[in-house]
């Protein structure tokens, strides 16, 4: 990816040697290999992330630093999705509910070779196919549009119903917010899903404590997290959610027949230290300076 | 002159038709899939669900989670037909019938059971008369109301053709059927059936209103006023066409829907007018929250009957 900043081109390396990453051979890793792999592809992400925000000046730094690890843990370690097979019938569906991280959903499908690299530098731009929240219709690899709150799981519960009448069996993986599971509709589609016992169906709480305007707990309380879902009928896995090792074990452990949720708990900013856990860097953009700052932090 | 001189005494829900439509289709098309909220027996489901108690998928009272759970299903390639009353499906589940069904682009037919003031004594609650307006808004969701069983069947069979985003009324309340017998097929989108040729004024109906439009026109032909009935089963995209060759032809046009005027037919009506060839029209619909009364009262109550398009129809061509 190329920017142009006050007239200089800057290349943005990516890893390895500016080419899309193999994911078949990190999925083919034995465990404890692939984690450090995926390590640094969620590196190379936030990379991206940061100079896509840079570029457009706009963007939901926060979640997309926070969701990172897990998204990549899913996309690059686990989940059937590629390029080759995003017509596939029996694809694996990844659906970011939390839309407005479009920036890290983005860097993980560029990575993966959906579409170049060098077009993250259109993020949110005039007629860019990279809208601030994701359109399936203009980027392959997208399976929802996303961005109201809440919508994600519901297709979700469509998406694992239609794998188990149509006997293909793929995964779908949803990832939320925390602040999201505010909105009804969320729980609405756990009832669905537990009754319809779909242990094909894991959703994942990006679980940062913080929403756009204050701390989770203090605007209308979350906790206890893991008990609301296991309430609700669903497995329940809690996690620390930067942590690669143990989002490879919880999305591949025992459900017992139930749809999984998987708790991983998050630093909102994760690899920035002056972002990490700061309610004011939901949307903030940052300054060249601190650019140039946080991608020293993530060399 | 061709007009239907009366309707037929023998009336219809239009719920039976789609019923057994669906069943036929379901029976010849794997990807079809019925969704709703515990609608089984308001949306008259019971008969596709024994026949095919896999592919009803009931999510309980819950529309959000519905429409998503719906737009889940078409982007596994099915065809959702989902089923709930009118006012909790468009009123509900707007924002998932904007983002996830039309911005989605997904083949879904969402079918708003017992829509108008069907639910009559049930009350403004459950009324279902902004749909109209609430959907018309939303890009790239083509809207249907059938007027009677064979519209609401070949209405059917051309959603699942189309692959299209749609939203459409399937009426409880009982109508006659109103397609002439010499009709190739029954409904064709994005075309009004014009039935007559009058000259003096058009009578532009939808739904429920086709058939009382349709004896308007005899009673008014009993006077020598003679009208073409303009049945407008597509709302959008409107058949622009057809409504300013009436507006050209007629001294002027009535409006008549089973809905609030902000936004339904008559003002996409009106702005084609506006637009193309101003014209003298007179809009009738539901003006306020209805009180308390059967929907054969209310429709009384709002001048919604034969009667009523008469009488605007006289003022217009006086």
């Amino acid at each position: 990816m190329r920017r142009k900043t006050g007239g200089d081109a800057v290349t943005i390396s990516v890893w390895p040697d500016n080419k899309p990453l193999d994911v078949a051979a990190i999925r083919d890793l034995p465990e404890g290999e692939r984690a450090e792999q995926l390590k640094l592809v969620a590196k190379q992400v936030r990379r991206l992330i940061v100079q896509m925000i840079d570029t457009a000046r706009a963007g939901h730094i926060g979640g997309d630093l926070s969701v990172t690890d897990a998204l990549v843990t899913a996309a690059f370690g686990v989940l059937n999705i590629s390029p080759e097979t995003a017509d596939d019938p029996g694809r694996d569906r990844l659906i970011l509910s939390k839309g407005h991280c479009a920036a890290a959903l983005y860097s993980v499908l560029a990575l993966r070779g959906f579409f170049p690299v060098d077009d993250l530098e259109t993020f949110m731009k005039p007629l860019s196919k990279l809208n601030g929240h994701p359109n399936r219709l203009k980027v392959k690899g997208v399976e929802a549009n996303t961005g109201p709150l809440g919508h994600g799981l519901p297709i979700g519960v469509g998406s694992a119903v239609a794998s188990k009448l149509s006997g293909k069996n793929w995964q779908t993986f949803v990832f939320t917010g925390d602040g999201e599971l505010q909105e009804g509709s969320n729980w609405e589609a756990a009832m669905t899903a537990a009754h319809r016992k779909l242990d094909n169906l894991v959703v994942i709480v990006d679980r940062n404590r913080l929403q756009q305007g204050a701390r989770t707990e203090d605007t209308a309380s979350l906790d206890p997290l893991p008990e609301k879902w296991a309430s609700f009928g669903w497995e329940v896995a809690e996690i620390d959610g930067n942590d690669t090792a143990a989002l490879l074990k919880a999305f591949t452990q025992n459900r017992n027949g139930k749809p999984l949720a998987v708790i991983a708990n998050t630093l909102k900013g994760k690899g920035v230290s002056f972002i990490e856990d700061r309610v004011e860097w939901h949307h903030k953009v940052p300054s060249k300076e601190q650019v140039e700052l946080a991608l020293k932090e993530l060399a | 002159m061709n007009a239907h001189s009366s309707v037929s005494n023998e009336t219809f829900d239009c719920r039976v038709a789609f019923s057994e439509k669906l069943i036929a289709l379901a029976e010849a098309d794997p990807r079809i899939v019925a969704v709703c909220n515990d609608s089984v027996g308001s949306s008259n489901l019971n008969a596709f669900r024994d026949r095919f108690p896999d592919r009803l998928i009931n999510v309980g009272i819950a529309e959000q989670n519905m429409v998503g759970v719906a737009a889940g299903l078409a982007n596994a390639g099915f065809i959702p037909f989902v089923c709930a009353a009118g006012p909790f499906l468009s009123g509900r589940a707007t924002e998932q019938v904007k983002a996830d069904v039309a911005y989605s682009n997904y083949g879904i037919v969402l079918c708003a059971m017992s829509p108008g003031m069907a639910y009559g004594e049930l009350g403004p609650t459950h009324h279902s008369i902004e749909d109209l307006s609430w959907m018309r808004a939303i890009d790239n969701l083509d809207v249907l109301v059938p007027a009677d069983p064979e519209q609401t069947k070949a209405a059917m069979d051309w959603a699942v053709a189309s692959g299209r985003p749609i939203y459409m009324r399937v009426g409880r309340h009982k109508v006659p059927s109103v397609t002439p017998a010499d009709r190739e097929t029954a409904f064709t989108f994005g075309k009004i059936d014009v039935t007559g040729d009058g000259n003096d004024v058009a009578l532009v109906a939808t739904g429920t209103l086709v058939s009382r439009a349709i004896e308007a026109q005899a009673i008014l032909a009993a006077e020598g006023i003679l009208a073409r009935v303009l049945n407008v089963s597509t709302i959008k995209p409107l058949d622009a066409e057809t409504i300013i060759k009436a507006a050209k032809e007629t001294k002027g046009l009535v409006v008549a829907e089973e809905g609030v005027l902000e936004g339904g037919l008559g003002a996409a009506v009106s702005m084609t007018l506006s637009e193309n060839h101003p014209a003298k029209a007179k809009f009738l619909g539901v003006t306020s929250f209805a009180p308390t009364g059967s929907n054969d009262f209310l429709l009384e109550h709002f001048g919604l009957t034969a009667k009523g398009i008469a009488d605007a129809a006289r003022k217009l061509v006086g």
